[in-house]
């Protein structure tokens, strides 16, 4: 493990989280790097969306804590969350740029050059006064994308971006994060897709069944993963475990 | 969103606009003199003698004298002569002046199913109504009108009221949805002459009783009294009034005519 | 000739002729209930919009209290403003009685509950759609208050017509708080009113018509900026 002082941007200590009774996570003990694109995978209901949303503080831990590890000097640590299915709101591509920024009161000027920069980042430039809800399914999450970016966040979090999309529109998204980790912002990927884990990631965290049962650099993780649950998922059996 | 804002810019004006005409009465007045358009010929006359404009709220006499204590009007000109006095009495109105009076008259169905055409003694004909059972359609809404008929049943020693709902329907309604509820079911109804020469509505309705001296309607004519209600405009109402009973003004309500017949006769003294 | 076809006549003859005295009424009629619905919707909007994202006690009792005043008879909202503004009222100093602004507030009052309760319907439905991504915005309530109502903007503009709609059709509130008051607050409605009391139900009929007819252009109107809106959004595409 890496030491948490220096290169660790997060930690989950003992999280557990329970909703209307149902225990979602349990016991989670991980810590987060602060370079690179960490993947989580697993089974449907292995908790990953609840793992991300635990970090973008939609949720907050039912026990246990959830750690931000601040470099001295510096500012509250910005997420941006990019979700399976983009709310896209019904205005010009543009101005949902402009309005995904507008919790951050910058000026106007300034903000003007976050849009230009976010349409430029997604390939959006000639759709910009284009209503959003008329772009097709690809449009719209480079869309998502792009209003995360805007947003400058310290941490970009992609719940599934790519899980209804084509293949040139998943690579589209690919390239826009792999873009974003170059330029040291953290990704935070959970994805289905095992191909999609092994071009992107760096290290995967692996969940079963709402505990954290595995977290290795990528690698290793494809290559000789260390838990049976994590062998037969990629191997592509369906494990059935009692909680 | 600009249609809005425009909007609302409007509205100051809208307000302003009605305040910026000052020289202006509100009359508390009955539907029989605006219906008739009595008050419609007589407000540019009285504008081009005072420059005062009449502004006419037309209701029952008894929703008339209701405003008119609560100090909503200026000037009260209605057809109940025992209220007016008593209105006068509790301080409310300073002076009562007759104005001008006309008649009521019965009018019913050509098929007269009472057989009351041409009755002079108007108890008798109302004796006639009751014991045929044919429907009367009252006012029933405490207006100078009801108050009369009320009276006139009671002088027939006939309790109207107790058959209400059966043939005795009462409207609750001004004289000219009377008239149209009256016409529409066929029924017998008390109404000043007035209203009734100038409503349109009365396929094959015509007036039965008319003439005894105790279809006498008078009209009166009370300035809202401003000690009792400090905005009322004394000057400009009492210039109306001394208008109207003057000879120029008595004048104008003989002239006004409708289908040629005289609808008021002015019998201020 | 029958009542109706009369009518249908005479309506057309008004205005072709544009009759001095029905043009001053429309013009009335628009601006009083125009007027009323842009504060019931400056007011209504907002107020709405809370109640639909907004949960606290009592929530529930609010909500059907608004869907009950929707109903509100508008002889009950005139009542009501009468006494307010009379001179024997608390607000009779202002003396605001038998003018144009006592009309306006009275239809206020009437179609407020209307614009309320739907724009509540409606941002709630959109909050339950928008709210996960608003909340990970770190939006705040004025935030996201603005949000849903621009979005919300196409529905709300139906609310709205609804709320003219009931504004420019009603007789009970105007005639009592107006007065019915030649060439001052004399509206469409009190005008048929009074021909009608007049037993001329040919010219009361005629009236009818034209009112009807303003009603569906005014529809038209909303319409055609809406698809103007719409296009221009478009545009760039």
């Amino acid at each position: 493990m890496l030491a948490p002082e220096t290169t660790a941007l997060a930690s989950f200590r003992s999280v557990s989280y329970a909703s209307a009774g149902d225990r979602l996570l349990s016991d989670i003990e991980l810590t987060i790097a602060r370079q690179g694109i960490t993947t989580i995978m697993g089974p449907n209901g292995a908790g990953k969306s609840t793992l991300l949303r635990l970090l973008a503080g939609l949720l907050r831990p039912t026990s246990g804590t959830l750690t931000w590890h601040r470099p001295a000097g510096t500012g509250q640590i910005e997420t941006a969350f990019v979700f399976q299915r983009p709310v896209i709101l019904r205005r010009t591509v543009s101005a949902n740029i402009r309005h995904a920024i507008s919790p951050l009161k910058l000026p106007d000027a300034q903000a003007s050059r976050r849009v230009d920069a976010a349409l430029s980042d997604c390939s959006l430039e000639h759709l910009r006064d284009a209503p959003g809800r008329r772009l097709s399914g690809g449009e719209q999450q480079r869309l998502a994308m792009a209003r995360a970016l805007a947003r400058q966040p310290d941490v970009l979090l992609l719940d599934e971006p790519t899980a209804s999309l084509d293949p040139a529109a998943t690579n589209a998204i690919e390239q826009i994060a792999l873009a974003c980790a170059d330029k040291a912002t953290k990704v935070v990927l959970v994805t289905h897709d095992a191909g999609q884990a092994r071009r992107l990631s760096n290290d995967v965290i692996f969940l079963n069944a709402g505990r954290a049962v595995e977290h290795s650099p990528a690698a290793a993780f494809f290559n000789q993963p260390l838990s049976q649950p994590a062998r037969d998922y990629l191997a592509g059996r369906i494990t059935i475990t009692d909680t | 969103m600009k249609l809005l804002v425009a909007l609302i810019c409007i509205l100051p004006l809208v307000a302003t606009g009605a305040a910026a005409q000052d020289r202006f009465i509100i009359l508390q007045s009955t539907t029989s003199t605006a219906n008739s358009g009595l008050l419609d010929y007589l407000a540019p006359k009285f504008k081009d003698k005072t420059g005062i404009d009449l502004r006419v709220v037309a209701v029952g006499t008894g929703q008339a004298l209701k405003n008119a204590r609560n100090g909503d009007g200026d000037v009260l000109l209605v057809h109940a002569k025992q209220r007016e006095e008593k209105f006068v009495a509790d301080g409310f109105g300073t002076k009562r002046h007759d104005v001008m009076y006309n008649d009521f008259v019965i009018v019913g169905p050509d098929d007269d199913p009472a057989d009351i055409a041409g009755v002079y003694d108007i108890t008798v004909a109302l004796k006639k109504i009751s014991a045929a059972k044919s429907p009367f359609v009252s006012r029933g809404d405490e207006s100078g009108t009801h108050i009369t008929e009320r009276g006139l049943w009671k002088l027939a020693g006939i309790d109207a009221a107790a058959d209400s709902g059966t043939w005795y329907r009462e409207t609750g309604s001004g004289m000219g949805a009377t008239l149209n509820i009256a016409t529409g079911m066929r029924a017998y109804t008390l109404t000043d002459r007035a209203t009734w020469i100038a409503f349109a509505n009365k396929p094959d309705f015509r007036i039965m009783v008319e003439g005894d001296k105790r279809l006498f309607n008078q009209y009166g004519i009370i300035l809202v009294n401003q000690q009792r209600h400090p905005h009322v405009k004394a000057a400009e109402g009492q210039a109306f009034i001394d208008w109207l009973i003057s000879p120029e003004g008595q004048l104008a309500i003989s002239a006004y005519k409708r289908d040629g017949q005289q609808l008021f006769f002015p019998n201020a003294n | 000739m029958s009542e109706a076809t009369q009518a249908l006549y005479l309506a057309v003859e008004l205005v072709i002729s544009m009759d001095a005295g029905l043009v001053e009424i429309v013009l009335l009629s628009l601006q009083v209930s125009l007027l009323a619905v842009a504060v019931a919707c400056a007011i209504g909007l907002p107020l709405g919009a809370l109640l639909g994202i907004a949960r606290f006690r009592g929530r529930r009792l609010l909500i059907s209290i608004n869907n009950a005043l929707m109903g509100l008879p508008p002889v009950v909202v005139g009542l009501a403003v009468y006494l307010m503004l009379s001179r024997s009222g608390p607000f009779g100093v202002f003396g605001l009685l038998y003018t144009p602004t006592a009309m306006i507030i009275a239809q206020t009052l009437l179609v407020l509950p209307i614009v309320a309760a739907l724009s509540r319907q409606t941002i709630e439905d959109l909050n339950a759609e928008y709210d996960e991504y608003l909340r990970s915005l770190d939006m705040r309530l004025a935030g996201r208050l603005k949000t849903l109502l621009w979005d919300g903007r196409a529905s709300l503009a139906t609310a709205a017509i609804a709320g003219l709609g009931r504004a420019i059709a009603e007789v009970g509130a105007v005639i009592i708080v107006g007065g019915n008051i030649d060439h001052v607050t004399r509206v469409m409605t009190t005008a048929i009113a009074l021909e009608t009391s007049k037993g001329d139900l040919a010219l009361a009929l005629a009236l009818g018509l034209v009112l009807v007819t303003i009603a569906l252009a005014l529809n038209a109107a909303v319409e055609i900026l809406r698809a103007g809106a719409e296009r221009k959004l478009h545009a760039g595409a």
